[in-house]
């Protein structure tokens, strides 16, 4: 590939690729998102590839692998076009039957649509599956249209499109403007106005830049930003490159998290080939704007995110944060002016360069525009990936798009923001998921985490699960942070064991207070947040395990007892066998019994029991 | 680590030592763990403090002091997995190994550590074996996952057999 020189040789390239390629020619898409690929979704892609080459179809069938088409819970997932025939849970013994009859014949085959899990009714077309009917899929529906290896892929959808523009129509200034007009907050967390973060980048006065993608996603839970650096690295990039081309500056980095390697993969390749194709380099379409990009990868600090932290360890230095009297955007990377933003973030600045703020504002409500992409997952029938105007009510994305609880549950709380959010009970389920509203809430909208339970998880043992990742996760730095999460760990293990002590909870509450007051990053400022805003809605639970000992999701060890139901069980001795702590006797074929004194309340019995005789109370 | 091999990653990235925390990752990768030796080696080639170092590596989850089984296991405590149970499979494995987290098994055939997410939520409560994915898992999965792995299969593992 020779560089591409100019605007209009980028717009001639895309309109050879697109000669080439015939848009009315089936299409097999193939999931390769990391979600699907531990489904074995290779071996279903190489199946297809297999048959078309056996069958000499190479010249009549296009065979894609694509990245993560969100409705991870149904891998490997499969989409026909034309028709968008969405097929589910696909098995490499599937690939033939498929092109015989829906590619050749255009026959559906019922078994493999998605079936909704609640009435029974089977979905043709990708767009009908409820999960996807009530999404807006601005950036994530991207995915499922290209190559993520492919740079002509990207190209061929309009990629670069929007660099292109800007660089040869519009100013720095112009470009800073639009995404200020645009109102496009970060969707790292913290929801601060990007464009007022890339002018104060832009104004101040050292004259070397730096723009920085945050791609740690440290959010347990969360997988939005694997899923797009993943799929469509080129649109992170593009956006990236716009925004460099808005501040001033030369070098940009991504800083990723080594446990996501295909995310690496995918960001390396598209970087290689964006640097042959004349995308990156020191005369990008021949405008003269010069940009480079590294990639470094974080080693699981969840500190490390934070933005100063995260310098630190672009830097070589250990990632901890620093006190930040001067503003990372005029001192962030060796000292100078840095933009950090969040990978979702960068998506979307090519869509605002290309349609205008106009449009963008036109989505969302009032003081948040665009859409936002949550991991649903927990305690939901449809788990995976979701995207949504901002605005849209917590009850439409967990009921209509999540499709409710699985197994006929109640549903408990759904938490928001990760370890600095919150649990939001029934009662506020139609408040609209928007940086504010949540807020006033006590939880947070966060990266985009959206964690739902059900009656069967304890609300102090949620609590207690944050504490515990804060408290491991805190560097230590300063001693509110460092001894408060340890503490307030502590009082939570204790309730949670049944030694829960009168005034536990105002002494949590103090905690909080102290902490949020006193520490050196949001970290430990927010850290209160799982606990105190789980006081505030589900505060007789807290007083159930700590009065009466009791808990009432049954989940904490050491306040349930398992026994076995005389009247259920019929001795077939399967929980004898699995019980990894022998604390289960008595004569097969007659009612076996647990030994409360051994038992380590492991739940096993309970999984392999055919009857459901075992009983927790 | 043979001086030769760390110094074939020390040249993959230019000798800069803002990129040591990509050479500490890259050696975790191949030796499983990082020696003394090696750290040393990479304090006086870079000129970073040894104190530098070990701080690195004692901050990184990914980055272990201690040799790391041949077969690594990593449970996912996540939100997602947790709500789903992770803890439960997270003692089940403590109990078949008989190592707590963060530990190997007397024979270095298998390691146990706990991680933040891997990302694949949807699948949870996952675990993630020399990095395949075993999704939708229970604590009564978790013995028929560990004799996949297992090379002494023929006497049982002592897997399970506390
Ligand atoms: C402890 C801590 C961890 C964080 N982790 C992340 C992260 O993993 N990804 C991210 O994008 N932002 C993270 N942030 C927020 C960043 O500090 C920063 O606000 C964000 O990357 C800015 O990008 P945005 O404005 O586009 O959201 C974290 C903040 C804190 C305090
Ligand atoms: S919480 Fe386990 S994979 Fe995300």
């Amino acid at each position: 590939m020779s560089k591409i020189n100019s605007v209009g040789e980028l717009a001639e390239l895309r309109a050879a690729i697109l000669d080439q390629r015939d848009a009315g020619r089936p299409c097999i898409t193939t999931c390769l998102g990391t979600g699907c690929h531990a489904y074995d979704s290779q071996e279903v892609y190489n199946a297809f590839a297999g048959e078309i080459h056996s069958r000499d179809l190479a010249d009549k069938v296009d065979l894609r692998g694509s990245g993560c088409h969100g409705f991870c819970e149904q891998g490997p997932i499969v989409v026909l076009s034309p028709g968008e025939i969405c097929y589910c849970h696909v098995q490499p013994e599937d690939a033939a039957e498929i092109i015989t009859e829906t590619v050749l014949k255009n026959e559906v085959i019922e078994r493999l649509l998605y079936r909704d899990p609640v009435t029974g009714r089977r979905f043709e077309r990708e767009g009908e599956i409820p999960f996807y009917k009530h999404q807006d899929r601005l950036i994530l529906g991207q995915n499922r249209l290209l190559d993520p290896k492919n740079i002509e892929d990207y190209l061929a959808l309009g990629g670069y499109k929007a660099l292109a523009g800007a660089l040869a129509e519009m100013t720095p200034e112009d470009v800073l403007e639009e995404v200020k007009k645009a109102n496009l907050r970060g969707r790292g967390g913290g929801g601060f106005p990007a464009g007022i973060k890339w002018e104060t980048a832009r104004r101040a006065p050292e004259k070397e830049k730096y723009v920085i993608v945050n791609a740690d996603e440290g959010d347990p839970g969360a997988y939005m930003d694997r899923s797009l650096l993943e799929g469509n690295p080129h649109l992170i990039l593009e956006g990236l490159l716009i925004g460099a081309y808005a501040i001033g500056a030369a070098e940009g980095y991504l800083y990723a998290r080594q446990e996501y390697p295909l995310a690496v993969e995918n960001f390396t390749l598209a970087v290689q080939q964006a640097e042959e194709y004349g995308l990156l380099g020191s005369d990008i379409l021949g405008t003269g704007f010069a940009f480079s990009v590294k990639i470094k990868r974080g080693a699981g600090a969840f500190v490390s995110g934070e933005s100063s932290a995260l310098m630190a360890a672009i830097e070589g230095l250990v990632g901890e944060p620093r006190p930040k009297h001067i503003n990372t955007a005029i001192s962030g990377l060796w000292g100078k002016p840095s933009n950090l933003n969040n990978v979702e973030t960068w998506a979307n600045v090519p869509l605002i360069i290309e349609r205008g703020a106009a449009w963008f504002k036109r989505i969302g409500n009032e003081r948040n525009s665009g859409t936002k992409i949550f991991s649903l997952v927990g305690k939901i029938n449809n788990t995976g990936l979701v995207e949504v105007p901002m605005g849209t009510p917590l009850r439409k994305i967990i009921e209509d798009i999540g499709g409710g609880i699985p197994g006929g549950k109640k549903f408990k709380a759904v938490q928001t923001g990760g370890p600095s959010g919150g649990c939001i009970p029934e009662q506020y389920l139609d408040t609209p998921v928007d940086f504010d509203c949540l807020e006033e809430l006590g939880a947070m909208m966060g990266s985009g985490g959206m964690i739902v339970m059900d009656e069967d998880n304890c609300i102090v043992d949620v609590a207690k699960y944050f504490m515990h990742f804060l408290k491991d996760e805190s560097c230590g730095k300063c001693s509110s942070c460092r001894e408060g999460t340890t503490r307030m760990y502590e009082i939570l293990d204790a309730i949670t064991r049944g030694e829960g002590r009168e005034g536990d909870l105002e002494l949590l509450e103090e905690l909080a207070w102290v902490m949020k007051n006193a520490s050196l990053c949001a970290l430990g400022s927010t850290a209160a947040n799982p606990v105190l805003s789980t006081l505030r809605y589900f505060r007789e639970e807290y007083a159930a395990h700590i009065q009466e000992k009791r808990c009432p999701a049954k989940v904490c060890p050491a306040l349930i007892r398992y026994s076995i139901d005389p009247e259920i069980c019929d001795g077939c001795g399967r929980c004898r066998r699995s019980c990894p702590e022998k604390a289960i006797t008595g004569e097969l074929n007659t009612p076996l019994v647990i030994d409360g004194a051994l038992c380590s309340r492991c739940g096993i019995c309970r999984e392999v029991c055919h009857l459901e005789a075992i009983v927790v109370e | 680590m043979g001086k030769q091999a760390i110094e074939r990653i020390v040249e993959k990235y230019g000798s800069d030592h803002a990129d040591v925390l990509e050479m500490l990752i890259d050696i975790q990768e191949k030796e499983h763990y990082l020696s003394r030796e090696t750290l040393q080696y990479l304090s006086e080639r870079l000129a970073v403090p040894l104190t530098r170092l070990y701080h690195m590596a004692t901050f990184y989850e990914a980055l272990s002091l201690k040799r790391r089984g041949r077969h690594q296991i990593h449970v996912c405590m996540g939100t997602a997995c947790h709500v789903r149970g992770a803890a439960r499979i997270l003692e089940q494995l403590e109990r078949c190994l008989s190592i707590k987290s963060g530990e190997v098994t007397p024979d270095l055939q298998f390691g146990l550590a706990t991680v933040n997410c891997v990302g694949t939520c949807a699948l949870g409560p996952v675990v993630s074996v020399d990095g395949e994915y075993h999704g939708h898992m229970s604590a009564s999965k978790v013995e028929r996952m560990l004799k996949r792995y297992s090379e002494t299969e023929a006497n049982g593992v002592a897997v399970c057999q506390k």
